[in-house]
């Protein structure tokens, strides 16, 4: 696997591999995640979906993927540390699946390319119709969030945890964000974005470097390059003295209990293997005792966000175990802290996890978001590196580690006129 | 093993019959470092009627999948949290004519399909726990009924079948399961889970002579009977219903058409259907066709509607559905499409297009070993090898599928479902 410079601020991240049917082509614009411009990189990824000026409507780009053998299309926006990443993941069949002389790479290339620097326009600027109608459709899809409250709970946990820290922005921004975006507004951000937005390219496939870096570079060479808008570093917060506790109320038969904890532990490793022992995987705390010993809640598990040192559980309870199911969160917390857990738990968690990420290297998809997540916030490691490390992680460490776990935000959905 | 090479997949395949009678496949994946086994009965939801040893037998809706419920419970109650230790988390569903177990891995696969093969072949329930399970079936069954999607399809399966096999749900129905027995249950499990019936898909970097023997060494040295599918005779295509109606709290209607074709296929005929059925489907009102660009244009459609070809064991149909606030209207306009394409043709252009994304979506379902296993084990059990899918795939023409449309997709075959908002002022009443 390398990462080189194509263009000013222009990276590709490369991965050979014979393994797949198809291969994987991503482009992928790197900014600083704000309130101000969160909505702005969403809906502009939608408004470039919609065609280029060879394929200027969605027939004739549908068409166009239907002759690359099937050719998949995926715009996508991520949040990535304090950083957003927004653009296109692009995948088709191998060449040696396909009748002698069949070349997707570079018309999927020309692709990609066409879409950030060639989008269908009106007047040099970005069609009125396609920004109107996709601002509707991203207001109605962040709104829709609320579907589903066990991700509505976690949103909103973050939201109250992380206010006034760039963490705590949705990766799509909000609704009322969306519908502010005026034409003017959107096609100015879009020429700056395509002028000195860090744009992150990969390849996963079996063609030599020299052809990838070739079919990217001319794609890609209309892009106005100058400069570029820079990154910078996560904020890391200490825990208050008490935990803040938020409560809202809706028409809900379960409720959604969210606990937010900051880790200012740096060992990473260690940092993984208890969030894995406290309710990351199947054979967790949160998964054995909380949810199918004491039977106190219908899921509960925990996910450790690296990059920003927190840790955050989500459980699904009746809002009379509300005290219980707390208590018992925070006292497994305690007890990997305070050492009384059995080897056993920390062999299953390393397993686990070295299974996990050594399985990555098994999807294409899957390397290519860990790869340009890596890439969005500088790191360099491999899934390899990391699962190496978690090898000679110590009693010690872990309770160290856990240790510096510390409740902040405890954010509870419960019911309409449901006691606590 | 016998191996076969499959050079225009780039895949390489081990099989054997062993002794016994059970199949085992491999499929070997150097490089990958995940490896998967897939278990799999040929007894889903629709055996509700079948012959052993010259005795028929008839039981109710919901055994199968109750039985994968059950079989997650072994005697030795260490099995399970020993795999879950390891971070191996087996699962299973149950399909129409399938039922299935799985479960992939990194390390100790040998160990955990030793662990699986055990599991699902050495039933052990007590009156206590097949009751309890009852309850939790029920929950699951009570929550498929608040799905309006579902409730679209059940519709529309219950005009074009009635009460036949086909029409119930494969969980059962709360009704259904309240007469499954242990008994029952282990007669089932006798009758369809015997090596003959069954098959062992392995995929990923899997030595294919050691999980033969570990098959070997596990499993009965010999089969017992293979039970006889008793299926329905197909009594022309006309639907039994030709509309239902549903009010659930839906923010649109939602419909869900059905078409019936002809069932009763087997091996490569089966498979050559499937393609034909799938680029009907891909001509009409694929994505790309000109028909869904009109009614997306018109605001007749959104982006829900979406369709398929399903073949059954005595039952079979081309079905399509979505929101739309005129259901009907959309229903005529593809019956018109429908009947456009048949007489004047399809454009050969488009259908060089709809072919090659056709063949490309085939290719690329190879990366999911999940994927893998399933088509190569419904091919066992329905006859065909699924990797000759690109000789057989080269065979369909454009006027198989005109054919297919001017045939089936037509006002006499067709029956429509729908799911509406209960009428406004009613919730004051």
């Amino acid at each position: 696997m390398t990462r080189q410079q194509l263009l000013p601020g222009v990276y590709l991240t490369y991965l050979p591999s014979e393994k797949f049917k198809t291969s994987i082509l991503s482009a992928q614009m790197v900014v600083p995640l704000r309130r101000e411009t969160a909505a702005l990189s969403a809906l502009l990824v939608n408004v470039l979906s919609r065609g280029t000026s060879h394929c200027p409507d969605m027939a004739a780009l549908n068409r166009r993927l239907d002759l690359l053998y099937g050719a998949q299309l995926d715009p996508t926006v991520r949040k990535k540390g304090e950083n957003q990443v927004f653009g296109f993941t692009a995948s088709c069949v191998e060449d040696r699946f396909l009748p002698a002389g069949e070349r997707l790479l570079e018309p999927m290339a020309d692709l990609l390319g066409d879409l950030f620097c060639r989008p269908a326009t009106r007047n040099g600027r970005l069609d009125w119709d396609f920004v109107s109608s996709e601002r509707d459709n991203l207001a109605d899809l962040i709104r829709g969030d609320i579907n589903d409250k066990e991700i509505y709970a976690s949103l909103r946990l973050l939201e109250e945890m992380c206010a006034g820290e760039p963490y705590g922005v949705r990766r799509m921004g909000s609704a009322g964000d969306v519908e502010k975006i005026s034409l003017q507004r959107l096609d100015r951000y879009y020429r700056e974005v395509l002028a000195r937005a860090r744009l992150e390219l990969f390849y996963c496939g079996s063609a030599r470097l020299e052809r990838v870096r070739g079919a990217l570079e001319r794609a890609f060479a209309a892009m106005p390059r100058q400069g570029e808008i820079p990154l910078f570093p996560v904020l890391r917060r200490e825990a208050p003295e008490t935990p803040r506790v938020v409560v809202e109320e809706m028409d809900v038969g379960q409720g959604k209990l969210c606990v937010g904890f900051r880790a200012a532990s740096g060992d990473a490793p260690a940092m993984r293997l208890v969030n894995a022992m406290f309710g990351g995987v199947v054979s967790s705390r949160l998964f054995t005792q909380v949810r199918e010993k004491l039977s106190l809640c219908y899921y509960a598990d925990s996910v450790y966000h690296l990059r920003k040192g927190i840790v955050t559980v989500s459980a699904g309870i009746d809002a009379e175990h509300y005290q219980r199911t707390l208590d018992e969160i925070l006292r497994q917390l305690d007890a990997i802290a305070s050492g009384e857990w059995e080897d056993w738990e920390l062999e299953s968690a390393q397993n686990i996890l070295r299974s996990n990420l050594r399985s990555m290297t098994d999807s294409a998809r899957a390397m290519e978001d860990f790869c340009v997540g890596q890439a969005a916030v500088g790191g360099v490691q491999t899934p390899e590196d990391i699962a190496r490390e978690l090898e000679g992680v110590t009693r010690e460490r872990i309770m160290a580690a856990a240790r510096s776990v510390r409740p902040d935000t405890i954010y509870f959905l419960r019911g309409r006129g449901e006691r606590l | 093993m016998r191996e076969t090479e499959y050079p225009r997949l780039g895949e390489r395949v081990w099989r054997e019959t062993l002794p016994n009678g059970l199949e085992v496949i491999v499929v070997r994946k150097p490089y990958h470092v995940r490896k998967y086994a897939f278990f799999a009965a040929r007894y889903g939801g629709m055996d509700l009627r079948f012959q052993l040893e010259g005795r028929r037998r008839v039981t109710p809706a919901g055994v199968a999948h109750y039985l994968e419920h059950k079989l997650f419970e072994s005697q030795d109650g260490n099995l399970m949290q020993e795999m879950g230790r390891s971070g191996v988390d087996p699962n299973a569903f149950t399909a129409e004519d399938m039922t299935a177990y799985y479960f992939s891995c990194t390390d100790g696969f040998y160990r955990h399909l030793g662990e699986l093969l055990r599991f699902v072949t050495a039933p052990y329930f007590t009156r206590e726990s097949v009751e309890r399970e009852r309850g939790i079936i029920a929950q699951e069954i009570r929550m498929t009924e608040d799905d309006p999607e579902w409730r679209a399809y059940e519709g529309m399966m219950r005009c074009l079948y009635g009460d036949g096999p086909a029409a119930l749900p494969v969980v059962g129905t709360v009704e259904s399961i309240q007469s499954i027995t242990p008994q029952l249950l282990y007669d089932c499990h006798r009758a369809f889970y015997t090596p003959a019936n069954m098959v062992l898909v392995c995929v990923g970097d899997v030595e294919p002579d050691r999980a033969a023997e570990i098959a070997m060494e596990i499993l009965p040295a010999e089969s017992g009977p293979v039970p006889a599918r008793e299926v329905e005779k197909q009594n022309g295509f006309i639907p039994l219903r030709r509309e239902a109606m549903l009010e659930m709290e839906v923010s649109m209607p939602q419909f869900m058409a059905g078409f019936k074709c002809p069932a009763h296929l087997t091996g490569e005929t089966l498979l050559r259907e499937g393609m034909i059925g799938d680029l009907a489907c891909d001509a009409l009102f694929g994505e790309s066709s000109p028909l869904y660009t009109q009614l997306y244009g018109q605001g007749l459609i959104n982006s829900s509607l979406g369709g398929g070809f399903d073949q059954l064991p005595g039952a079979c149909q081309l079905y399509v559905g979505g929101d739309a606030r005129e259901p009907r209207r959309v229903l005529d306009e593809i019956l018109a499409e429908a009947r456009r394409l048949g007489e004047q043709g399809i454009p050969e252009d488009f259908f060089r297009q709809i072919r090659r994304a056709a063949y490309g979506g085939m290719l690329r379902g190879l990366n999911s070993f999940e994927g893998i296993a399933g088509s190569l084990a419904e091919g066992r059990f329905d006859g065909y090898d699924y990797f000759r899918f690109p000789e057989i795939f080269g065979t369909v023409t454009k006027q198989d599928v005109e054919a297919f449309l001017r045939e089936h997709i037509t006002p006499e075959h067709a029956a429509i479902s729908l799911v509406v908002p209960p009428p406004r002022g009613a919730a004051e009443v």
